[in-house]
């Protein structure tokens, strides 16, 4: 039930903002959902909010995988 | 995320595609999605026509949009009309039909109503004009609610007072349970809300796994995290496996994200809520704590309204609780199409009913 | 009328207004009640009249866009595009103007003059004149800062029948580049939601393009339209129903910039139900479709030109998306308006 999208952080606004950036666009989001945010992190967005930093080594793991799952059939 | 690109690369979606497409499941395998996002992603997709033969996926009620009662909606308009506020909401909501109209028909008679793309663009607004009162409608799951909590906190730290907020929030397990527990419901498996669970994290979902032996995968929003997620739902059930898995792990941690949950507690308490189509869950609804009662619109903008019985021939109550199929409701199509909407099931671009009604007038060269 | 209809009947409201079905019907079951002319009742973008034998495209627009001054262009700007727009969808070379203005007291002199600027630039573009106004000013509050009128007269070129009926069975359908920039720019200013970066307009006229696409391909090109309110998705209904024909679309070559994705990607909209103000469709004869593309990617403004569908003889009205993961969904007409969400 919810919008997110994954944004890079490319500059902390203190003391709870951040400009994050997806597709040459910026928008500004609010910190006070999640701690340890650096710039270049991904971060989770949803309606206005950082949600989660995101864990990319976990997104390029869940990318291999699917493209293992997706070569079986070929 | 340039990863983002790569998981929508239409060569992985066509293969992923065909594996799901040649799932050859034992018996009839019935899924669930409990999100309403999930079900709005999976028919832009078109997924429904590609799976097999022998699986079906339903959706469920995590549509906060159709699970709201007229009622709540009628407070707003009431509301609004009563003590000349500004109503700001998520878009949403706003073609939303209570009993005498939606928050659309209410702008076009000339009410102040903003939609707004956050609960701190509400705040902003009320900031910026404070000669104004502004309302806003907190709507929402698990995501949505630490978002308001932050801003209702902020809005104290600030000493606004021309700011508050009308909750509709609703808490997802309690529905689950209320589902799971419902006799009439066969479903095997669920495809669990990924952005709910970046809140709750696994945790919370363990008892459809251990004491309902249900398939549960914690899935993203792309096709490809959708397909997977199918796909590993069908593999537990095959091997009788039930746990709760996370597919989405790029963005749920097991243990969920608890400084979001800190700010639910801190400004929300559980309460009994009404749900449309289930009656009241126990405990599934937040209300703002006695401390943040200033921020309450229900207090500082106490109204009176009728109660207004579900309109005559609307089942979106069964629909919701994935028991009947939007097309066997007699309204589907006629009366109640995604221009005129009788139900939530409809207005809601991620209702069952609307998503159900862009594929079942498929050009016979789509149907089967 | 069906019952959900008759409710709707009463008063006009902003969902009429936003280029989806309840327009069409408002147009169609109202309008047309009202006036005799087939022309007319073709509902295309622009009329063709015959004055002493010569072909004429006559088109009006009348543009309320709110904010007035956007990124990539303002009210002024689109005003004429809008209209030189129309006159060449329906084959014209655009050739003079109205311009009529209506301004609420205490509009700043200086907004109007940024707004004639911008009129008097994008005039020299289209290679069109300004030749006859009206301009009224009313009271605070009548209306939300200026809208404007324009009226447009071109000469349909020789050889060429372009029009929403002549679709026909087969034809390949290009658009001239990517969708959604101008509905983007316009709701990024919107929403109290501040987004920088890559976000303008594409509202521009369209003559470089299309007059010489259609000298050079001219009886090939069936139909012609600007995907302005309601999108790609709602101007390929219209003709779909125009035509009584059906129209399938690949999701996987439908070109869409980064930050229109990006954008949407946030505000949970759909690029193809953005209005574009400088792109256009255009149904050809599939012999010539390839030509066409190698034509128009030789032009800067429509180097991302794709082949996005064809159509059909059966499913007729319908448009079908087949999407990225292989499945397949309808493309209904809108709703209402446009309106960002979380869920």
């Amino acid at each position: 039930m919810c919008l997110g999208i994954p944004m890079r952080v490319t500059k902390l606004l203190p003391p709870d903002k951040a400009l994050v950036e997806s597709g040459k666009v910026s928008m500004e989001v609010s910190l006070l959902l999640v701690d340890n945010v650096a710039v270049g992190d991904y971060v989770l967005v949803h309606a206005g909010f950082a949600l989660e930093v995101m864990d990319v080594d976990a997104a390029e793991e869940t990318l291999s995988l699917l493209n293992q799952l997706a070569n079986v059939e070929e | 995320m340039n990863q983002l690109q790569k998981l929508r690369d239409p060569k992985l979606l066509r293969s992923l595609a065909d594996t799901v497409k040649s799932l050859k499941p034992s018996k009839q395998i019935t899924l669930m999605e409990v999100c309403g996002t999930h079900t709005m992603a999976i028919h832009n997709a078109g997924l429904p026509g590609l799976l097999p033969p022998g699986l079906k996926l339903i959706s469920g009620p995590g549509c906060p949009v159709c699970v709201t009662p007229s009622s709540y909606l009628d407070t707003a308009i009431a509301i609004s009309k009563e003590h000349n506020v500004v109503l700001t909401t998520f878009g949403d909501m706003m073609r939303v039909p209570g009993r005498s109209g939606s928050l659309t028909d209410l702008r076009n008679e000339g009410h102040a109503v903003e939609v707004v793309y956050s609960s701190l663009g509400a705040a902003e607004l009320a900031l910026r004009q404070p000669e104004k009162e502004i309302v806003f409608l907190a709507v929402g799951f698990e995501t949505t609610a630490p978002t308001v909590a932050a801003t209702v906190k902020c809005a104290r730290e600030k000493g606004m007072a021309n700011f508050t907020i009308l909750t509709a929030h609703k808490l997802v397990v309690p529905a689950l349970k209320a589902l799971i527990n419902d006799p009439e419901l066969r479903i095997d498996g669920f495809i669990l809300p990924g952005h709910v669970s970046v809140v709750l994290g696994s945790e919370p979902y363990r008892f459809i796994a251990e004491e309902h032996h249900r398939a549960c995968v914690i899935t993203g929003f792309e096709s490809a995290d959708i397909m997977q997620g199918i796909l590993m739902l069908v593999e537990q059930i095959e091997k009788r496996d039930h746990r709760v898995e996370i597919q989405y792990e790029r963005a749920v941690q097991p243990n969920g994200n608890p400084k979001a949950r800190a700010y639910i507690d801190e400004v929300f308490a559980p309460e009994d809520t009404v749900w449309r189509g289930f009656g009241i869950i126990p405990q599934s609804g937040l209300a703002l704590r006695e401390e943040f009662a200033t921020f309450d619109a229900f207090k500082r903008f106490p109204v009176t309204i009728q109660e207004s019985p579900e309109p005559d021939g609307c089942r979106c109550g069964e629909v919701l609780r994935g028991l009947v199929e939007p097309s066997e409701c007699s309204l589907f199509g006629s009366e109640c199409v995604p221009e005129s909407p009788v139900g939530p099931c409809m207005v809601s671009t991620e209702g069952s009913c609307a998503a159900f009604y862009k594929s079942s007038r498929r050009p016979t060269e789509l149907r089967g | 009328m069906s019952d959900a209809h008759k409710k709707e009947a009463e008063k006009i409201t902003l969902a009429h207004g936003s280029g989806g079905r309840m327009m069409q019907r408002l147009i169609k079951e109202v309008f047309l009640e009202y006036f005799d002319s087939t022309e007319l009742a073709n509902l295309d973008d622009a009329a063709e009249l015959i004055i002493d034998k010569s072909r004429l495209a006559f088109s009006t627009d009348t543009f309320v866009v709110k904010p007035i001054f956007f990124p990539g262009g303002d009210i002024g700007s689109l005003a004429v595009s809008g209209t030189v727009n129309d006159v060449l969808m329906k084959g014209g070379r655009p050739l003079y103007l109205s311009l009529g203005l209506v301004i609420e007291e205490g509009f700043p002199m200086q907004d109007l003059t940024q707004i004639l600027e911008s009129i008097r630039e994008t005039a020299k573009r289209a290679e069109i004149d300004v030749v006859t106004g009206d301009t009224k000013v009313v009271g605070r509050g009548e209306v939300d800062g200026i809208f404007i009128n324009t009226t447009g007269v071109g000469v349909i070129l020789p050889g060429v029948d372009v029009g929403g009926r002549n679709a026909k069975v087969g034809d390949a359908i290009i658009v001239s580049g990517d969708i959604g920039a101008h509905g983007i720019a316009v709701m990024a200013e919107r929403n109290g939601l501040k987004l920088e970066g890559d976000i303008r307009s594409d509202a521009a006229p369209l003559n470089r393009a299309v007059l010489p696409l259609l000298e050079r391909f001219g009886e090939a090109v069936h139909v012609m339209r600007d995907p302005t309110r309601g999108g790609v998705a709602t101007a390929l209904n219209e003709i779909a129903v125009s035509s009584a024909v059906g129209i399938v679309l690949e999701e996987a070559v439908i070109p869409v910039s980064e930050p229109v994705t990006a954008v949407c990607d946030i505000l949970g909209l759909d690029p193809l139900y953005l209005p574009c103000e400088g792109r256009f469709l255009v149904f050809v004869d599939p012999a010539v479709a390839d030509d066409v593309l190698s034509f128009l990617h030789d032009l800067e403004e429509c180097s991302k030109a794709s082949k996005i569908g064809e159509v059909k003889g059966s499913s007729s009205g319908e448009v079908q998306l087949n999407t990225v993961t292989g499945g397949k969904r309808l493309l209904d007409m809108p709703a209402g308006e446009m309106l960002p969400r979380i869920c």
